[in-house]
């Protein structure tokens, strides 16, 4: 069951990656690009929580009768994702503000009608 | 007291305290202010290499020591040795250029630009010090959201936008990648410090597929950054947008440390398991810096906008750069070390020298300003002759000493066509600059579109500054010829200290003794033989050719008519094709751009695998 | 570039990517023992030293505080470049504007639901201080409890639309708290550096085990990110709100 469980969240995270991947390529509309990049994102965030996962342990939260010190789930990866969660928040917001400003300069979102930067 | 943190930390203040009272106080004091900021950095970061001379300096943040019994690390550190903080000091020498050279120009800033600038400066030098991997990916991102916003300063422009929304998008995805392989490797190793990673990895028996693609994730965030072809668009989209101040960094040191990080990984995290074998590591880089090179220089030979021009031009000399890592041999790397610099410090006096046309004229357009410009300003053009000289990797730049190595260290390894390319990129790059600088400088040769350039982007772009300027002020002219002298003054009493440091830079077993405290005998052994040692002839013929080269090729496009170019015609025609057809992939569409990257990824990757 | 080439290119790429990723499974398919190591060391022999309950806020603020400046630093900047993007800063200062939503406004949300949102943003206010200030002891800390206060702002514009948000929250002060919050965690990494020790050394006492107290310069940093993350995120609901608003003419 546990290896199966891990591969399985490993190929949704190379999914992911891909599809997401996928509709940054395609996109014909700058947010349709945001929320594809998002998806990309997400990817790291399924194979970080399937590396620190472990077996049948808790979380790592040491209270209402887990002892401090006993085994949980690794709490690094947690840390790390969180700092994930935030390039992701900070990274979409920029994003957007220039999807906002293209859209009313420009007249238009979709990415491959703005391209003034050619050559 | 302790320096260490320093080069982060008082940036990182100094800007939260400006975005809280910056708008209260008057320009000049914010721009003090700033200029005194960078100043410290620069003098706390030279002190740093030269304490770290005598050794590496580690310093645990939180204090958390690796554990006194299995010398496990659990906190993050700082692993200051010459190179990186030799990088930090260049990232703040080029900041504090930068401040200067803003003192006369972009009079409608507000404190907020001094405030993302500081940021900056604070993420370049953590990158450039860190031990861990994961702090790595951290600074990259900083680095990532600060350039966006700096990019798209201007953001009245629709171009500039464009040029950050490019910039965003592929260096976000690259980043991603890089965190995939820092969490693959975390499941492998179990740590993030850069040491302990390195010798996990050269202890335990991992499969040569794992250790490969681990390699090619965690550095693909720093290719992208790096500009290597082809991760490399985005990079003169976003040159070509900023501010000037803002590509005197992009290009001068940002790029760079993309490379620095590559080399920082390898090293300490990959070289002593000896997986991929150093002979598929050189084979595969030294393609993608050969390819690196010489397209970039072709784009850069066809531009008539300055910036674009000058962008380009960096993307070929990071392939330069790139050619020398591969070659995994300190005397290279040394000699990459003093390119970086010299090539650091011309590029950003090539790129104020734009930011100076843009406040007289108004204007960075080869043809427009040949027209219009009735006073020629010939001190700058001086300046900007000197700097192509540099471009071409002539003495008495630094350029000059780091490419002999380069070049030596090839023909060791009996890599007989690598001066071509060196010589192809070198040449074409300064002789845009040079053919640039004729025409607009000193108003030579013939007036109207050439075959090259026909066909480029009609860039407009904005005067950075207002009203009209009839003069140059100190402030930006000061600052140019200065580090046009810097690159040539450091060559010589660089050359001895950074052998030194190289050596150092390319030993896992003194890295990971100094971070972990351990013995450098208990140190894992180390399996990698170094296939490539001695010291080879010195290449004289190459800077002569190159010398040559350029005059040659800026002559033929300046006089294209003239029967004493006629030599020059028949190449030039071939060129000119070969940049038309290229500039069709530069399309400025970031779908293009991210199938490039999966692509370029994949192709590595497969090159990686089977050349073994 | 032909849109079919490009995703010829793509899948050329992507192809390729899965082979990578495949040869990479290696930490899935064999996990070793060594993988444990970093998050035992934590929990089991330094963890309990300091005396709190929750080893991901002692990570973020503690272990790994460093990244976390970083991180605080990313959200710093994105913040200020989308209002540099937006270009809120000077432009159309003292001019009147009118919320392009203003119009449904007249047929909007009742007085009954208006009301029911209103009354929502005290709890709410309360609930994100518990959070940002029970980081050290369960799930939580600055960043979730910053985002959670930031939405009571964001409540405040969904029952009484941009002018009364604008009147409420002061776009200037918040800025200065946003400042204010990433200056806090490194003038706190600082005080251990004043007295010779490391930079983010935790110098503070580190009070006992499930108290509020506990946790030394944690539960500073945790409070000083709240700050940040909050005023963060309520400039940028400033920013993106303002962008449905037109100047006006004055009749």
């Amino acid at each position: 069951m546990e290896p199966a469980l891990s591969y399985a969240a490993y190929a949704a995270a190379i999914w992911l990656f891909l599809i997401g991947l996928y509709g940054v390529v395609k996109s014909r509309h700058l947010v349709n690009l945001c929320l594809s990049l998002t998806v990309v994102q997400s990817s790291t965030y399924v194979l970080l929580t399937i590396i620190g996962y472990r077996p049948g342990l808790p979380a790592p939260i040491f209270t209402d009768g887990l002892k401090p010190g006993s085994a949980a789930v690794d709490p690094i990866v947690q840390a790390l994702m969180l700092t994930d969660v935030v390039v992701e928040a900070t990274v979409v917001a920029l994003l957007l503000a220039i999807t906002i400003k293209v859209h009313r300069d420009a007249g238009t979102a979709d990415p491959d009608k703005v391209d003034m930067m050619r050559g | 007291m302790q320096l260490a943190p320093l080069p982060v930390v008082v940036p990182l203040a100094v800007a939260a305290a400006l975005a809280i009272i910056g708008k209260h106080l008057h320009r000049r004091i914010v721009d003090s202010i700033s200029i005194a900021t960078s100043a410290a950095v620069v003098i706390i970061s030279i002190t740093l290499t030269f304490q770290s001379a005598n050794g590496a300096i580690v310093y645990w943040f939180g204090n958390w020591q690796p554990l006194a019994k299995s010398h496990f690390p659990i906190g993050i550190c700082f692993a200051i040795d010459p190179i990186g903080a030799g990088l930090s000091s260049l990232a703040a020498l080029l900041v504090l250029a930068a401040f200067t050279f803003s003192w006369s120009y972009f009079e409608s800033v507000g404190a907020l630009y001094h405030v993302l600038m500081l940021v900056f400066l604070a993420a370049m030098c953590g990158l450039a010090l860190t031990g861990d991997l994961f702090n790595m990916f951290v600074w990259l991102e900083v680095m990532t959201a600060v350039g966006v916003a700096l990019c798209g300063y201007k953001s009245e422009q629709s171009q500039s936008l464009q040029g950050a929304l490019n910039f965003a998008v592929v260096n976000t995805i690259g980043a991603f990648l890089s965190l995939m392989g820092v969490a693959l490797l975390y499941g492998a190793t179990g740590s993030l410090n850069l040491a302990e990673v390195g010798r996990t990895l050269a202890a335990g028996h991992f499969s040569q597929g794992f250790v490969t693609v681990a390699l090619l994730l965690v550095t693909a965030g720093f290719l992208v950054k790096s500009a290597t072809f082809p991760f490399h668009f985005w990079l003169a989209d976003a040159h070509a947008v900023a501010p000037t101040p803002v590509c005197i960094l992009f290009s001068g040191v940002m790029v760079e440390l993309g490379l620095y990080a590559i080399g920082r990984i390898y090293w300490v995290v990959f070289a002593q398991s000896a997986q991929p074998a150093p002979q598929t590591i050189r084979d595969v880089f030294l393609l993608m810096g050969s390819l690196t090179a010489v397209v970039g220089a072709l784009y850069c030979f066809g531009q008539r906008h300055l910036k674009r021009l000058l962008a380009f031009s960096t993307i070929s000399h990071v392939g330069i750069m790139l050619i020398a890592f591969s070659l995994l041999n300190p005397r290279a790397l040394a000699g990459m070390a003093l390119y970086l610099a010299g090539h650091g410090l011309i590029k950003a006096a090539l790129f104020i020298g734009a930011g100076i046309l843009l406040h007289r004229f108004g204007s960075l357009d080869e043809y427009d300003l040949q027209r219009s410009i009735a006073k020629r300003l010939a001190p700058i053009g001086v300046l900007m002759v000197l700097g192509a000289w540099g471009l071409a990797g002539l003495p008495p730049f630094a350029t000059f000493f780091g490419e002999m190595r380069i070049d030596e260290i090839g023909s060791q390894q009996h890599l007989t066509w690598l001066p071509a390319i060196t010589i192809f990129a070198e040449a074409l790059t300064a002789a845009a600059v040079l053919r640039f600088t004729a025409r607009v400088f000193f108003g030579v040769g013939r007036q109207g579109k050439s075959m090259v350039s026909a066909g480029a982007p009609h860039l407009h772009t904005d005067a950075e500054t207002s009203g009209q300027h009839s003069r140059v002020p100190a402030f930006m002219w000061v600052p140019m010829a200065a580090l046009i002298i810097g690159a040539a003054l450091i060559a010589v009493p660089l050359r001895g200290p950074v052998e030194t440091a190289a050596k150092h830079f390319e030993s896992a077993p003194l890295y990971d003794a100094a971070v972990l405290r351990i013995n450098a005998q208990t140190a894992a052994p180390r399996p990698y033989d170094r296939p490539f040692e001695a010291h080879g002839e010195s290449e004289w013929w190459i800077p002569l050719l190159v010398a040559l080269a350029t005059l040659g090729a800026a002559a033929a496009s300046l006089f294209p008519k003239s029967p004493r170019t006629a030599f020059a015609r028949p190449i030039g025609a071939v060129l000119s094709k070969t940049v038309l057809e290229l500039r069709r992939f530069q399309s400025g569409r970031v779908g293009d751009y991210v199938a490039w990257f999966a692509f370029g990824i994949a192709a590595y990757g497969s090159l990686l695998l089977l050349l073994h | 570039m032909r849109r079919s080439w490009r995703m010829l290119l793509f899948f050329a790429g992507a192809a390729g990517i899965v082979c990578l990723f495949t040869l990479a499974a290696e930490p899935i398919s064999q996990p070793r023992d060594v993988r444990n190591r970093y998050a035992t060391a934590i929990i089991s022999e330094t963890f309990s030293q300091r005396n709190i309950t929750d080893a991901v806020s002692a990570v973020n603020f503690d272990f790994r505080g460093f990244d976390t400046v970083g991180e605080e630093f990313i959200l710093f900047v994105s913040v200020l470049g989308s209002l540099v993007l937006l270009r809120m800063v000077e432009d159309r200062k003292g001019k009147v504007l009118r919320d392009a939503l203003e119009p449904w406004r007249d047929v909007g949300p009742s007085d009954a639901i208006r009301l029911w949102i209103l009354a929502m943003i005290a709890p709410k206010v309360t609930f994100g201080i518990y959070i940002v200030t029970h980081g050290q002891l369960t799930p939580g800390g600055g960043f979730q409890g910053g985002v959670i206060l930031a939405t009571a702002a964001l409540i405040l514009y969904l029952g009484e639309g941009f002018t009364v948000f604008r009147d409420v929250i002061s776009h200037p002060a918040t800025e200065i708290v946003e400042g204010a919050g990433a200056l806090g965690f490194v003038v706190i990494g600082m005080l251990a550096w004043v007295w010779g020790q490391p930079f983010l050394t935790n110098v503070l006492p580190l009070g006992k085990a499930h108290e509020l107290t506990s946790g030394g310069t944690m539960a500073l940093i945790s409070i000083s990110t709240g700050l940040e993350v909050a005023a963060g995120f309520i400039l940028l609901l400033y920013a993106f709100l303002q962008e449905n608003l037109s100047p006006v003419e004055e009749t």
